[in-house]
């Protein structure tokens, strides 16, 4: 592949890879091939690569060293102790690996060995798909994927149109139309194509999937260019499939590793849990304990050896070489040695246990029926395991509305044309309706403005008709069925229909409307100016059956307001908002008349923005400016978006959990703080400070009065909250709350004011601000600016674990910024959940999500990794204590064998069991109690005092092992018959009931199923011995626990009480709205 | 289609991926496992259930405790089988340096191993140039004092009569019969062990340790006993067992008795000390009073925490019912 190809500039493509003409000299240019390649590793490079990648790890790279020195250096231990577990430990990753990689290659070779038809000198050619080049003319047919990216030449349609439909790419499973340039529509038989002399200039591959701009240059024989531009409407994305189409001739522009697909592929960033930082801290302290044991031993050593009869009593003599090895180096290697006996203090197998809990764990979240959801047929989905304990660890969560927070599933409720009110309401029919469709008016508007009104509605908008019968019978409307990427549309066009204007849809360029008197009328449709997020608004510009040019125009009512004739606003404008504080989402519609020079202008600047090849997105967004000015306002629409089932009780479950909700919309302020009351972020009780340009541009100089207005917030904030931000969990239930509302262009007012350093107090101060309300509410924000706020929250002091959910393609950019991202399998597309860690059905799941899997998994790993340093140290602090018996010599008590298969079989297999299957706390509760999630908020369980405890505990094991056994040896003989035990049989008694030990351990913190292994011990007296000190080890755990839980017991009697009388006062479900009702439980904590 | 079928999806358990696929079901199985309901038995640490558990621990350690205190103080009385010990202190067995100087094939009569014997015996390999059978620390520094118990009857007979020391049936079987075996060949054990040495220490080479066959070479069980090492520095290994003759008379009837000890082994050097104990013992082998103590104490303790959590529980839920009202 090309790599040193630059992605600035443009490629030239010549289509079939003919000389443009026989006199010019065809230059081949290099291109990558179309082999798609997604695997990591080849049969060659597996294992010096892989093997590279794991040593990368501190862990597996500090045993090679031990290994290495053990195989150098003379040391007690064998070099397989700790050759054996690493190699495991290599083996199992390096087969994960391998696997996952296998995979890989199986999917790529399915890909890139598919056939493809490739025309060549006018023949239809049969070639794999990896050998498909640049320029090369490619036949698809009906329910193929393409290739590559291709520019449609010509399809088997007259209009050069084909439907594609995207679902693989970003999920949405409509139909898209794309269209082939004008000049080769007609070439739709090999023969013909063959003739085309026709080159491509387009930009270099670049990832967006909706952006591309490029321009065929067509030569016929007069040998004059014809120039068309060329943009995403033409562009065939490899991974698409062709439907409703029997064939397309398209043109490879990008190949292999250049499609837009393959570059969408790479560049996810890998996201690290906290848990792992600790487990690194972790790390850090046991070595230390590994060389402070290590260099007592040796400090201890040398003072014992100083007496020359313990140095090398008469029947232990050195031999020649250790009595001439120097001093210097001699204790050197013997710390290098006592490091080797103690480096078992490092568990080895952890990074892969925790590894396979992770991964294997991650099954349940998609296994749980709970978030199976009926409509879409789907579950729950994991894209990382990588971070399921962070799941029980968040702090903030960021959600959108749209589609998150409600259902996304517009109705129509009602309009106002010209400030006359229409309502229509489904439910009862209205014998007095004028028309098929119920309809109430309060009073009438002019007839004539409201068939514009309606006609409006009919022809502005990007929807699609689509015929469920296979027979193509447009002369049955009642088959249609709308389809569209905005459902806003379709509920304002089956708004219309409901009036009495029925969209029948496109054909040949023209949309047919058919209107209250049943007459079938045709516009002609000249130009879309489609929406953007940045324009809020939309535009087509049609040709009337009179012959009138008319834009009609529909838009947010701030995008649309200012572009229209300012008489007639008012009457609109009240309705507007009086929607907005209803939870409807607004939309105006203006129209303006275009005089036929006026248009030729409009129409030619538009075709020239279209074709330019550089920076089309600004030169087009200027002309779209220039048309979108003086029209005039007809009336506005309201479609509801319904909450989605359970919001309200998810957002109080959250906030009860003690998590932070904020909601960052692109909506308008009104809608998106009505929405905030009805899913209760905001209660009636909640005082709300707002940060709008409402009140902001009350004054002159907007930064004076956002700067007043912080610092106004600040003090009575701070007034409140006198204390620090520590105790404010509990402040907010006996303090009066507050909520804050701030819109996009304030936000970047404050983000980026001005150079100076004020800019930066403005920041501190508004996160002061945002730290001490209860909901944040962020309106107008552009995608940007949501992953804006999310990093500002994710770098706050003490780092904050930050989860963002959002389901459309604008909340892409926050969950990839935040720690751990959700994607809602949503009616706007699949990119939020394709780029997500985690995606669910519906936003009800994140409770049991968060509250349910989140607590277990946290608590399970952090159990898990605990029990490793804590196995480990019991482990080994026999052996360090056994020096202090065999004159520090670095005798290792236990046989290889043992030391080898500890950390293997003996130990590994039921913590893993454990940590999948342990249940604490019952499923129930935890969804039902939100509380129990602070429990463990801020790595509660993995922080120095649990640490501590457990280490403390493992210390006190390991020494009741060893100076148990040391007592029980003191004997002439354990066994009946008088014979006497060695060192080795020391050893292995101290294992047994380390096993054991370890082995009952999680027994203690509740346990589920497991499975014991049997050790052989002949003697009644040892097994006496084991049980006694099994006990005794275990003895003041059993101990503390049962003196916490006779305490928690207590304290939950207290709170059952408490609970049974708050259930007196009845809670309402969600509706009617505006009702405090969380507050009463989140005073008993 | 490759791309977006993405590997690690399938690995992390999501659904196959079939984009507009055939609308199989995608209903997660409604499995005990899967939905982690399976059943569960939650040992619960609460007073209720950890109470009983003390008193119950502690009515069963204490007697058990006892039992095995009187039946470790019982070993006193000189009936059944005697074991005789030697002891040594403040001696290394334990010593890495020790413990790997010996070389298991050899001892196991490895042909090859009896002439190139395996270079951990260093520096007690060769002597001389022959190869030293056998090898190493352990078994150049074997314990080669003598003891011999005298029997003086009664003041009517006052020559001391020799009591009976068996020495064969004191080492481990898997030793005597699996680990250590004569290096193979026809003839004499001094046949079989030619081109080697004794060990520098010794007196006499391997095949002269006993007059009887089966106790001889590297199977003679003074020589296993000693190459099993010790766990401590202050040890004892069996020396002798003196076998119960009839069931009438004890083994060791009450009288004086002579100790007549050949002294070869040099202690004082290491500042060692040497002891013989005479021991018998019962089903759970020879005197401790340490695990009966150590049953006592936990069982009493077991049964004194269970008092005070009794107290302790019994407080709260007064406590906290005060509180309720």
């Amino acid at each position: 592949c090309a790599g040193e190809e630059k992605r600035v500039g443009t490629r030239t493509v010549f289509v079939g890879n003919r000389p443009l003409s026989e006199t010019e000299t065809y230059v081949a240019q290099r291109f990558c091939d179309n082999r798609i390649v997604s695997s990591k590793y080849t049969l060659w490079n597996f294992l010096p690569k892989n093997l590279f990648e794991q040593f990368r790890r501190i862990a597996n790279f500090y045993f090679l060293i031990i290994f290495l020195v053990q195989v150098t250096v003379d040391t007690p231990t064998s070099p397989v102790t700790s050759g054996l577990p690493l190699f495991f430990v290599i083996t199992v990753t390096a087969i994960k690996q391998g696997y996952e990689d296998w995979l890989r290659h199986r999917a790529d070779n399915e890909v890139n060995k598919s056939t493809v038809y490739i025309i060549e000198n006018a023949k239809r050619v049969k070639k794999e798909s990896e050998k498909i080049k640049v320029g090369d003319v490619v036949e698809v047919q009906a329910d193929e994927t393409f290739p590559c990216d291709l520019i449609l030449l010509s399809s088997c349609t007259t209009d050069g149109t084909c439907y594609v439909t995207t679902a693989s790419l970003d999920g949405e499973s409509n139909c898209k139309t794309y269209y082939a340039v004008r000049d080769t529509i007609a070439l739709c038989t090999a023969e013909s194509i063959d003739s085309l002399r026709a080159a491509i200039e387009c930009e270099q591959p670049q990832p967006d999937l909706y952006k591309f701009v490029g321009r065929i240059n067509i030569y016929s024989n007069s040998l004059e260019a014809v120039a068309r531009s060329l943009g995403p409407e033409n562009l065939l994305l490899k991974g698409a499939t062709l439907k409703n189409t029997k064939k397309i001739y398209g043109v490879a522009v990008y190949t292999g590793m250049e499609t837009k697909m393959a570059l969408n592929y790479q560049g996810k960033s890998q996201k690290r849990s906290a848990v792992e930082k600790s487990i690194n801290a972790f790390l850090i302290v046991y070595l230390f304990i590994l060389l402070t044991k290590a260099a007592v031993c040796t400090t201890l050593k040398y003072i014992w050896q100083s007496t020359p009869y313990n140095d090398e009593p008469w029947y232990n003599q050195k031999t020649q070489k250790e009595r001439e090895t120097f001093k210097v180096l001699k204790m050197f290697t013997d710390f290098l040695s006592f490091m080797v006996l103690f480096n078992f203090i490092i568990p080895v197998s952890m990074y892969v246990t925790v590894e396979m809990q992770k991964f294997l764990g991650s099954f349940f979240i998609s296994w749980d029926k709970d978030f199976y959801d009926e409509e879409i047929n789907e579950g729950a989905l994991v894209n990382t395991s990588d971070l399921n304990e962070e799941l029980g660890q968040v702090d903030y969560v960021f959600t959108d509305k749209t589609g998150t927070l409600t259902e996304n599933s517009m109705e129509f409720i009602e309009c106002c044309i010209d400030g006359h009110k229409y309502r229509s309401e489904t439910q009862e029919v209205d014998g007095l309706s004028q028309t098929d469709g119920p309809l109430t008016f309060f009073d009438k508007a002019d007839k004539n403005r409201e068939e514009l009104f309606l006609r409006a509605l009919c022809l502005c908008h990007t929807v699609e008709t689509k015929t469920n019968d296979a027979v193509d019978g447009a002369t049955e409307p009642a088959e249609l069925t709308y389809v569209s990427s905005s459902p806003d549309e379709i509920a304002l066009v089956k708004g219309a229909k409901k009036f009495g204007f029925t969209f029948l849809g496109n054909r040949n360029g023209l949309m047919r409307v058919e209107n209250q008197r049943k007459e079938v009328e045709e516009y002609e449709l000249l130009h879309t100016l489609n929406f953007d997020a940045v324009r809020r608004r939309m535009s087509v510009i049609v040709k009337t059956p009179g012959g009138d040019i008319l834009l009609f125009c529909k838009g947010a009512d701030s995008a649309v307001f200012p572009r229209v004739h300012n008489h007639e606003i008012e009457l609109t404008k009240a309705h507007v908002e009086r929607n907005a504080m209803d939870g409807y989402r607004t939309l105006c519609v203006a129209f303006k008349e275009i005089a036929p020079d006026d248009y030729e202008r409009i129409d030619r600047q538009l075709i020239e923005a279209k074709m330019a090849l550089q920076d089309r997105e600004e030169k087009l967004e200027k002309v779209f400016d220039d048309i979108e000015t003086n029209m005039n306002l007809i009336g506005a629409t309201s479609v509801e978006d319904k909450l989605q089932d359970q919001a309200a009780e998810t957002i109080e479950a959250l906030h009860a959990a003690g998590l932070k909700v904020w909601v960052l919309t692109g909506d308008k302020m009104e809608t998106a703080k009505s929405t905030c009351y009805a899913c209760r972020l905001f209660q009636t009780s909640t005082e709300l400070l707002e940060l709008t340009t409402k009140t902001i541009e009350e004054s002159e100089r907007k930064e004076d009065r956002l700067h007043e207005l912080l610092i106004e917030y600040r003090k009575k904030l701070l007034h409140e909250f006198p204390k620090s931000a520590r105790s404010l969990k509990k402040a907010w239930t006996d303090h009066q709350e507050y909520g804050l509302i701030i819109d996009g262009s304030t936000l970047s007012l404050i983000l980026n004011s001005s150079q100076d350093s004020r800019s930066n107090n403005y920041k501190n101060i508004f996160l002061q601000i945002c730290m001490k309300c209860t909901a944040v509410l962020c309106c107008r924000m552009a995608p940007l600016q949501k992953a804006q706020i999310v990093r500002m929250v994710k770098n706050l002091k003490g780092s904050p674990i930050t989860l963002s959910i959002g389901d459309g393609a604008n909340d892409v950019s926050m969950i990839l910024e935040s720690h751990v991202g959700i994607g809602i399998k949503g009616k706007e597309g699949r990119q939020a959940a394709r780029n997500s860690d985690y995606s669910v059905p519906k936003f009800k799941h994140l409770k049991k999500l968060l509250l349910a899997h989140g607590h277990l998994y946290y608590v399970r790993i952090a159990h898990l990794v605990q029990y490793f340093f804590y196995k480990n140290l019991c482990f080994i602090l026999p052996q360090f204590l056994y020096q202090f018996f065999c004159g520090f010599s670095q005798q290792p008590l236990y046989d290889a064998a043992y030391l080898t298969m500890y950390n293997i079989c003996f130990t590994s297999l039921p913590i893993l069991a454990y940590s999948l299957l342990e249940q604490h706390i019952h499923i129930d509760t935890l969804t039902s109690d939100p509380r129990l999630y602070m429990k463990i908020s801020g790595n509660a369980m993995l922080q120095l005092g649990p640490f501590l405890y457990w280490t403390f505990l493992a210390a006190f094991e390991g020494a009741v092992f060893f100076f148990g056994t040391y007592f029980l040896f003191h004997t002439a003989s354990l066994e009946e018959n008088g014979k006497v035990y060695g060192n080795w049989t020391f050893g292995t008694i101290v294992f047994t009931v380390l096993v054991f030990t370890v082995t009952l351990k999680p027994f203690l913190k509740q346990q589920r199923m497991y499975f014991i292994f049997a050790q052989m011990l002949s003697s009644v007296s040892t097994w006496l011995a084991v049980i006694l000190l099994i006990f005794i080890s275990l003895f003041p755990e059993i101990l503390l626990i049962v003196l916490k839980n006779v305490r928690r017991r207590s304290a939950r009697r207290n709170l059952n009480c408490r609970r049974a009388s708050d259930s007196l006062s009845t809670r309402p479900s969600v509706r009617p709205l505006l009702l405090r009702t969380f507050s009463d439980d989140s005073n008993v904590l | 289609m490759a791309m977006n079928c993405n590997p690690k999806d399938e690995v992390d358990g999501g659904p196959p991926c079939a984009p507009g696929g055939a609308a199989k079901t995608r209903r997660p199985d409604n499995t005990a496992f899967k939905q982690q309901r399976l059943p569960a038995w939650q040992p619960i640490l609460t007073a209720g259930t950890v109470l009983p558990t003390f008193f119950i621990v502690g009515l069963i350690f204490i007697p058990i405790g006892i039992g095995i205190f009187v039946t470790s103080n019982n070993i006193r009385e000189i009936e059944g089988n005697v074991f005789m010990y030697y002891g040594l202190s403040n001696f290394y067995q334990n010593h890495r340096r020790y413990v790997k100087s010996r070389d298991d094939s050899q001892l196991n009569g490895d042909p090859s191993a009896l002439h190139n014997p395996s270079k951990e015996c260093e520096p007690y390999r060769r002597n001389e140039d022959l190869p030293i059978a056998p090898c190493g620390a352990i078994a150049n520094s074997m314990f080669n004092d003598t003891l011999e118990l005298f029997l003086v009857s009664n003041e009517s007979d006052p020559t001391p009569k020799p009591i009976r020391l068996q020495r064969k049936g004191i080492a481990w079987w898997t030793d005597k019969h699996v680990k250590f075996r004569n290096p193979p060949g026809e003839g004499t054990l001094e046949e079989k062990f030619k081109g080697t040495t004794k060990p520098v220490n010794w007196p006499n080479p391997v095949y002269m340790l006993d007059s009887e066959e089966d106790n001889n070479g590297f199977i003679n069980e003074d020589l296993i006993v000693w190459m099993r090492t010790a766990a401590l520095p202050t040890f004892r290994k069996l020396y002798r067992l003196i076998e119960r003759t009839d069931d009438l008379h004890p083994t060791l009837p009450a009288g004086q008795y002579f100790l007549n000890i050949t002294y070869n082994y040099p202690v004082h050097s290491f500042d060692g000390r040497k002891r013989m104990i005479l021991s018998t013992i019962s089903w759970m082998g020879g005197k401790n009073p340490f695990l009966g103590i150590a049953y006592i104490t936990v069982g009493s303790i077991s049964f004194l925490l269970g008092v005070v959590l009794l107290v302790i529980n019994h407080k709260y839920r007064n406590s906290s019912n005060t509180a309720d009202t």
